[in-house]
């Protein structure tokens, strides 16, 4: 009986196995990374909302602080959205007839929620808790980025896992003096002229700031 | 024929990486999450009229509406002494708790100093009072504090926002403000009247175009 496979099936049989494992960890670095990528992740793209509100504006050129409408920041894991009533407290005089802000003052008649869309959304296997992340030093500008030059709301970071981590590692690498939390572009070497290595590894001790890495911590 | 197989398995990881699963919405409710169940859509529920929690039945009146006899309070509430932890400084730690929640909740408005000329008036809203014209330097604590609670005129209430404790913190830091916009060299301790002509450098790691994004 004459043989079935010709002789060179030997060579391709043998670099087939090459090739299936090049082709496997291509796909696996493939998958790795699309994650990483602002198409996964949605980071740094503005998203639209049924007000187009501008931290810019309200941030930027009026210098509101991000607890005059963020008030629970410091006690809750919720930084908290204010109510229709906070925008009213001024929208009621200032722009109070703007089209724009038509859902807003619909919002304080009918007692009803303007909807917005969470541009942070954690995964909800992920605990966060804003109160500890603000009290022990980290500033707001650390993981949502210069808000007061965002027009539309974004997502500065990708929120992945390894983003967390890298600071739960190492923490000392955006911890700022407790008076600087909610200040946009501060920046130590201008303000104490130290470096964030020397002022983090003091604020680190001071503070009592511990890297945290436990699954637990955030997996609870 | 293996070519066709790779370009399938890297559809496939594709498909997989973008893909949401029910780990990440899970049926619960967060803060603010929507909820089906309700005519409002609110997960989160309002009290039902009439209810005390344990420790909130707010029988002090002096301390809750600024009031004493209906009238609004010439003093400050006693209770403070024990929200502000007591001891023989916690004047000093309501006066910085006061400034701090005055430059976040009041400055827009009523400004630094508390003239009446924050950067929301400079943008057209209504220009309240200053804190120095004589009738507010003569009004009583529970007078601030009932405005701050109830909204006066274009003001809307801040009940929501400011909690008791520190609306009577943040009463303290006017009164202070009043002091401080009305005073005299004569006013200064005599050993500190130097340092008008010649200010000390700032020590506190703050400069002026770093506080607070202004």
């Amino acid at each position: 009986m004459a043989q079935v496979f010709p002789k060179s099936s030997n060579t391709l049989s043998k670099a087939s196995i090459v090739v299936a494992g090049i082709v496997l960890g291509a796909v696996g670095l493939a998958t790795i990374n699309i994650n990483r990528t602002t198409y996964v992740t949605t980071q740094s793209m503005p998203i639209e909302q049924v007000v187009q509100f501008t931290h810019t504006h309200h941030v930027g050129s009026l210098g509101l602080d991000c607890r005059f409408c963020h008030t629970a920041v410091e006690e809750s894991s919720y930084a908290g959205i204010p109510p229709s009533k906070t925008c009213m407290g001024c929208h009621s005089v200032v722009w109070k007839d703007a089209p724009i802000l038509e859902p807003v003052r619909e919002s304080f008649r009918n007692d009803t929620s303007v909807e917005w869309i969470k541009v942070h959304d954690l995964p909800e296997f992920v605990y966060f808790n804003h109160s500890i992340h603000v009290n022990k030093g980290i500033g707001c500008e650390s993981c949502h980025g210069r808000v007061d030059q965002m027009p539309l709301m974004m997502r500065q970071n990708s929120l992945n896992m390894e983003w967390c981590l890298a600071c739960h590692r190492a923490p000392e690498q955006f911890l700022r003096p407790k008076d600087q939390i909610y200040t946009m572009g501060w920046d130590p070497e201008k303000a104490l002229g130290m470096t964030q290595a020397e002022l983090g590894a003091k604020l680190k001790l001071e503070n009592n700031v511990q890297s945290r890495t436990n699954c637990a911590t955030c997996h609870r | 024929m293996k070519l066709h197989h790779a370009a399938f398995v890297a559809l496939l990881a594709l498909g997989v990486a973008s893909c949401r699963q029910d780990m990440h919405d899970q049926p619960k409710h967060k803060p603010f999450t929507r909820s089906a169940l309700f005519k409002d859509q609110r997960s989160a529920r309002p009290l039902v009229p009439g209810t005390v929690a344990r420790g909130q039945l707010m029988e002090d009146e002096h301390l809750y509406l600024g009031k004493v006899d209906g009238k609004p309070a010439e003093t400050f509430p006693a209770a403070l002494a024990d929200a502000f932890g007591g001891g023989g400084e916690w004047q000093q730690r309501m006066l910085a708790r006061g400034r701090d929640r005055f430059q976040i909740q009041c400055t827009p408005c009523h400004g630094s100093v508390g003239d009446g000329n924050g950067m929301i008036v400079q943008r057209g809203m209504k220009r309240p009072p200053s804190y120095h014209i004589d009738r507010l330097q003569k009004s009583p604590p529970g007078y601030f504090f009932d405005v701050i609670t109830n909204g006066f005129g274009a003001m809307i209430d801040q009940k929501d926002r400011v909690k008791v404790e520190d609306r009577w913190a943040i009463v303290a830091y006017i009164r202070a403000l009043q002091l401080s916009q009305n005073a005299t060299v004569a006013d200064v301790p005599a050993e500190h009247r130097d340092e008008l002509d010649h200010p000390k450098p700032r020590t506190e790691g703050q400069t002026p175009e770093t506080q607070h994004g202004r």
